[in-house]
């Protein structure tokens, strides 16, 4: 549900951006990275290049390295099967698939992305053929829902004191920036505020997590 | 080829690339400490300047709008129900009540 309606609302805010239905349609069956598409999408709404589009969508999406990587010795198959197998880790799917142990169910991982997988094609299909009979979508709020689900995202990811200072000094960091310089560089600069990781005390919490699950993470 | 072109082509070469290589090149190897750290922090970093851009601003210009309202109420929402359909539903029927004023 919550899937069919972002996925709508990506076809809407996309063509909104200048994408044409077509162009949605196929950024959805070729990335499945609602995140990065979101994120590069809105770049481009906002008059940002290409450049600074795919390289937020980039950094968005690295946390699939982890994410891919700890699922890897999961998958059955050669080295092309399970590269392949891997285009379809996504947020929910993975956590879903996740046995605690630091194993995953393969079938259920990739069952799990087939059934996103079609309402992630489906939903900007129907916004794009929907946007016409709506009429204007801003007079309907569509265009909050994506910054919605993102500050959602957000809410749940700042239960630690760490993840809470890095989101208000990216957020300083991008308001600071956004009258002075092009579209998509103030989150792209945001990002660094991730490099508090590197402190010694980030680095020491992550060890001791890994330790407590036992898993490459 | 259009910025639009450019931006799905892009995209899917990175997305592909980083998808791949986890579970071949990396598959059951630990990554480093550091980076896992700074990985898992990415995250509230671009999450707060997306919402921060899209909300705050128009253009290049800082300003206070209906979605700033509707997005300010769908997290509220969020945060008592836990319910990110009922987040994204407040936010628009939000937004939309005040461009109606």
């Amino acid at each position: 549900m919550a899937g069919f309606i972002l996925a709508l609302s990506f076809g809407i805010l996309a063509e909104d951006a200048g994408f044409s239905p077509v162009a949605a349609v196929i950024f959805s069956a070729i990335v499945f990275a609602g995140s990065a598409q979101f994120t590069a999408v809105s770049i481009v709404g906002a008059g940002g290049g290409a450049g600074a589009a795919v390289a937020a969508a980039t950094l968005m999406n690295s946390r699939f390295l982890p994410m891919s990587a700890a699922v890897g010795p999961s998958f059955s198959g050669g080295p092309i099967r399970r590269a392949l197998k891997g285009q379809a880790v996504v947020d929910h799917s993975w956590a879903l698939s996740s046995r605690g142990d630091g194993t995953f169910d393969e079938a259920l991982l990739l069952g799990a992305s087939a059934i996103a997988y079609c309402t992630w094609i489906g939903g900007p299909a129907v916004g794009v053929l929907w946007g016409d009979v709506l009429g204007d979508t801003d007079k309907l709020g569509l265009d909050a829902i994506f910054p919605a689900f993102f500050f959602g995202l957000l809410l749940n990811e700042l239960r630690s004191r760490r993840a809470r200072g890095v989101a208000a000094l990216g957020t300083a960091l991008a308001l600071v920036l956004i009258p002075f310089t092009p579209p998509g560089i103030p989150v792209l600069v945001a990002s660094l505020a991730s490099l508090v990781g590197l402190t010694r005390r980030a680095r020491a919490d992550v060890r001791e997590r890994q330790e407590a699950e036992g898993e490459p993470r | 080829m259009s910025v639009f072109a450019l931006t799905i082509a892009g995209s899917f070469a990175v997305t592909a690339a980083i998808k791949a290589l986890g579970p071949v090149a990396l598959g059951g190897r630990e990554l480093p400490t550091w980076f896992t750290s700074v990985v898992v922090l990415l995250s509230p970093a671009l999450l707060a300047a997306l919402v921060a851009t899209q909300v705050f601003a128009e253009g290049d210009r800082l300003a206070l709008e209906a979605d700033t309202a509707g997005v300010a109420a769908g997290g509220l929402v969020y945060w008592r129900t836990e319910s990110i359909v009922a987040c994204v539903v407040v936010a628009a029927a939000v937004t939309a009540a005040f461009r109606a004023l």
